[in-house]
């Protein structure tokens, strides 16, 4: 799961919810299917927060660009 | 002021009421309400112009920015504001404008290298994190696209490459950011954004150098230059473009505000989805549960029913004998009443009785006969003409012809008769007669 794509665990999701929503399935495949889901829909959830929101703006420092934070503040307002 | 305002547009309505003018088109600029504002300028002067929206229907080929137009019209003020300006009738184009030539030769130059071909564009990132951002850092463009980033919440990267965006060398650095960006591996998306302004102001992006920075660009790149109806040469490279800058930033926020959604959304449907298959598998299991019986139960149930049914048939054919019997005796006793040896002995009494009627009454039809006859033989005795002879009376016949005489002129005289007497006869010879 971890090696998997946030793209391949959503088209999962999906098609696990797809096939959970069938509702013909037995009971102990339909357990199972709903458990991968879970985890599926945990990973994704993970992978949307997986980034903090952060402002930098790259800065020269001699010939390298470095990312520092970006004072929204200072600018224009 | 307002009067004066006032005299002053009724002397320029009075005075230009109809206008022929020439000029290039600028900061072209058609808001929601559908009129269109465009700025009129010559090497010396401007002249703000606007076409209402009814008139627009006249407008035979899209108006841009730079365009050399011949207008006609007249000359209002827009009192709120204190301008004079142009209300455009009618407009022609007039050849094109020096930069807008430009723009189109290298347009058409691109397109023919198919720099604009869709099957060059790259889809914007399912998951955008990490945005790069092209632009300068000063002023309302950056605020406010991360005025728009900050108010949605998403958790996301941006990295903000500053760069000029206008004037000598802009072109230039803003083609370095965009391939530095592209090939740092450090953000999924790039904008490359400018607020709005004149062709001149937005030329940059015009600039070859740019355009083919963005068509190299490994990371998808969406344009927000300038307003929703400036078109740079940039925005039909990009991969995709924004009308704004802020619009971009949206672009991207509500990219992952949408697929958090979907996520909630599928989460959600997961659990119904297992919630009904639990309840069927349950309602199921009920049903069936109600239809499993206890076999013995079922066997005394069938037990009861057994006798049950056993004392019914019983019953009914204790009811059917009883009725039949009924009916039997019924029959014997109507039978026994009815027994030919009882119709035997009265059709025997009956035939005694006819009998001896029938001999009763024959004697009595014999004896009344016999009476009769006695009675009819009195009479007859009585009236035999031998009685009345015994009593001396006599019968006289003519002779020869036995005719009985009653009368005395039957017999002449001379003729013989014949006299029965009660005892013997004589013949007589007449020898006399009286009448």
């Amino acid at each position: 799961m971890a090696s998997m794509s946030f793209e391949e665990s959503l088209r999962q999701l999906e098609f696990i919810v797809e096939e959970l929503e069938k509702g013909d399935l037995p009971l102990e495949e339909a357990l199972k299917l709903f458990e991968k889901g879970v985890e599926l829909a945990r990973f994704c959830y993970n992978k949307l927060d997986e980034v903090k929101r952060k402002v930098e703006i790259l800065v020269k420092e001699g010939e390298q660009l470095i990312p520092r934070p970006f004072e929204e503040e200072e600018n224009g307002s | 002021m307002s009067e004066l305002t006032s005299q002053i547009r009724d002397l320029l309505e009075g005075e230009f009421p109809e206008v022929l003018v020439e000029g290039e088109v600028s900061n072209l600029r058609i808001p929601l309400s559908g009129h269109v504002f465009f700025t009129l300028k010559d090497p010396k002067s401007q002249l703000k112009a606007v076409i209402f929206k009814t008139q627009t229907r006249f407008l035979k080929f899209v108006l841009e920015n730079g365009q050399h137009v011949l207008c006609w019209g007249r000359i209002s003020v827009y009192e709120p504001k204190g301008e004079y300006r142009l209300i455009v009738d009618y407009l022609e184009p007039k050849g094109l404008g020096a930069l807008q030539l430009a723009f189109e030769q290298l347009k058409k130059k691109l397109e023919a290298e198919g720099l604009f071909d869709p099957s060059h564009k790259k889809p914007l990132p399912l998951l955008p994190q990490r945005i790069g951002i092209v632009t300068s850092p000063k002023g309302a463009v950056i605020k406010d696209m991360l005025k728009v980033l900050k108010r949605r919440f998403e958790n996301l990267h941006i990295l903000i490459y500053p760069v000029r965006v206008q004037g000598e060398g802009a072109a230039e650095e803003i083609a370095e950011a965009i391939d530095y960006l592209g090939k740092s591996g450090l953000v999924d998306v790039i904008i490359v954004a400018r607020g709005g302004g004149s062709i001149e102001d937005l030329w940059a992006f015009n600039e070859e150098i740019v355009v083919r920075s963005i068509f190299r660009c490994p990371v998808p790149v969406i344009s927000a230059i300038g307003h929703e109806t400036d078109y740079t040469i940039s925005d039909f490279v990009a991969d995709l473009r924004a009308p704004t800058p802020s619009a971009a930033a949206e672009m991207v926020v509500k990219q992952k505000e949408d697929l958090r959604e979907k996520i909630n959304l599928l989460h959600k449907r997961l659990f119904n989805a297992i919630k009904h298959i639990l309840t069927l598998k349950e309602e199921r299991l009920k049903r069936l549960e109600k239809n499993l019986k206890d076999p013995r139960k079922k066997l005394k149930d069938l037990f009861r029913h057994t006798i049950n049914a056993e004392k019914r048939l019983i019953q009914n054919m204790l009811f059917i004998i009883e009725r039949n019997s009924q009916r039997l005796n019924v029959s014997c006793k109507l039978l026994l009443t009815h027994t030919p040896k009882r119709r035997c002995e009265l059709l025997r009494d009956k035939l005694f009785s006819l009998t001896s009627r029938l001999k009763k009454g024959i004697i009595l039809q014999i004896k009344t006969k016999e009476n009769n006859l006695q009675f009819l033989a009195g009479k007859l005795n009585d009236v035999s003409p031998l009685t009345i002879l015994s009593r001396g009376y006599s019968i006289t016949w003519l002779l020869p012809h036995n005719v009985l005489v009653k009368d005395a002129a039957q017999v002449s005289i001379g003729d013989r008769v014949r006299v029965v007497l009660a005892k013997g006869e004589l013949e007589c010879l007449v020898k006399g007669k009286s009448e």
